[in-house]
């Protein structure tokens, strides 16, 4: 038996009510005052992320099982090839490295050379169309931090936007909302480079007509601003001459193969170590080999 | 009763939850600027079928997780979806009298409704897409609101819910 008159607040209340609370919400998030309770929703949500995200993953998993030995071999043996070059390379820049120090040391300025990295695994979760936020599989617990850049092995990603214990979204460097701070390889010359919502696409709204700029010219981050360390490729330099147009506009296309990569770079841009990562030992898939300290 | 209580909510609770997986699915991305707003549609068909246990204050909680899952305001789905609650649990006698086609354009304009309150709290933060295209979630949504009345009806009609 359903009981008669169970008082229960009217709708109309209830609406208010609800209105009013989120408007507090809100005002509240205008000041960024609910971090902790979102990070505690965040954690809650987190199953479902996986959730969606595991047949993505099991896919690749089986792909990766079935896949032929004459193309693991080759891949292999391509992979080695590249290492190698990767290796010459490297000798050079240690070398550098140490002559670039001395010099800056007898300048007496301060310039700081080397980050630490952590791979991180993109999640198969769409968040909204027209913003360009993916998710991370490392959260706080990791180390991670609101602000922290993200790189792949092309360039420059994004920069952590949120994190949570065990995930973080990152915003694009194509995001409308994102704006990063470049100069010109070639001459040095400051500007800031803007998302414009297409994946292939940055803008360069604050160009002089007269800036000594080319197509074809690499933009790599300035350090200024304090996000991004400095010296990371960010983008090449691409003339949009149209119709009756006097002077080329310039744009950019990334460097980062930002729809295709699994795998991005977090970079720790601060001087202190990053932390021990927990039960690092017992997951054996967690790649180790991403704490290269440089 | 207690019982039937409990599994009203836990089936509630649970199409929720397939609806945030829906939400969220890793579509490709000329599709996904088409995926409805899942959750909201699903709530208000519990809402059309059951006001008395599903109100205006569920549908809040329901909107912060919305908030969280898409990586919104926090506030931004809760207000929008306890205001088309509301009006589903006003109006749910007449919602239910109508038939399934016929109820396609009130879903509409209740879809409409949210995106366009969550279009205005999102431009306290910055200046958005005011595209065509971006509305076509909501007709989307409505498109696929017969499916869903009719999947949720038989959901609700096995389980017994009342």
């Amino acid at each position: 038996m359903k009981p008669l008159f169970t008082k229960r607040p009217s709708p109309n209340f209830g609406l208010s009510v609800c209105v009013f609370a989120s408007l507090v919400l809100l005002a509240c998030e205008q000041k960024a005052l609910l971090t902790p309770f979102r990070e505690l929703f965040a954690s809650a949500i987190y199953p479902l992320q996986q959730l969606v995200n595991s047949p993505v993953q099991a896919a690749r998993k089986f792909g990766e099982v079935f896949s032929s030995q004459a193309r693991l071999l080759d891949e292999n043996e391509s992979l080695r090839r590249e290492q190698m070059l990767l290796k010459v390379k490297l000798l050079k820049f240690s070398a550098l490295e140490q002559e670039n120090l001395r010099l800056r040391g007898l300048l007496d300025t301060s310039f700081k050379l080397g980050e630490q990295v952590m791979i991180a695994e993109l999640l198969a979760v769409n968040l909204v169309p027209y913003e360009q936020v993916v998710v991370v599989n490392k959260g706080s617990r990791f180390g991670a931090y609101p602000g922290q850049p993200v790189m792949d092995a092309n360039g420059v990603v994004g920069q952590v936007l949120r994190v949570t214990p065990y995930s973080a979204e990152v915003i694009l460097i194509t995001d409308p909302n994102h704006a990063i701070p470049v100069q010109v390889n070639r001459n040095g010359l400051r500007t800031i480079a803007q998302g414009t919502g297409q994946i292939d696409k940055l803008s360069l709204p604050y160009l002089s007509s007269n800036a000594d700029i080319q197509a074809g010219d690499l933009l790599v981050t300035s350090g200024m601003g304090g996000v991004f360390p400095q010296g990371y490729p960010v983008a090449t330099v691409v003339a949009d001459t149209g119709q009756g147009k006097v002077f080329a506009k310039f744009g950019a296309a990334p460097l980062a193969k930002l729809d295709r990569n699994r795998e991005l770079l977090l970079v720790w841009n601060k001087p202190d170590p990053i932390p021990r990562v927990p039960g690092q030992a017992s997951t054996p898939k967690g790649s180790p080999a991403d704490h290269a300290a440089k | 009763m207690l019982q039937s209580k409990v599994a009203t909510k836990l089936v509630v609770l649970a199409s929720l939850l397939v609806a945030m997986v829906l939400r969220i699915l890793p579509l490709p991305k000329e599709w996904f600027v088409y995926n409805p707003d899942w959750v909201l549609l699903f709530l208000i068909y519990w809402a059309i079928a059951i006001p008395e246990r599903v109100g205006v204050g569920h549908a809040w909680c329901v909107g912060v997780s919305s908030d969280v899952l898409t990586g919104r305001m926090l506030g931004q789905h809760a207000l929008a979806y306890s205001v088309v609650v509301f009006v589903c649990v006003k109006l749910h006698t007449r919602l239910r009298a109508y038939p399934l086609y016929q109820q396609v354009l009130p879903v509409f304009l209740l879809l409409l409704v949210n995106q366009l309150l969550i279009f205005w709290t999102q431009n306290i933060k910055g200046a958005h897409s005011t595209e065509l295209i971006h509305w076509s979630p909501s007709l989307a949504g409505a498109l696929v609101w017969p499916a869903i009345f009719t999947t949720l009806r038989r959901v609700r009609r096995y389980y017994n819910i009342a």
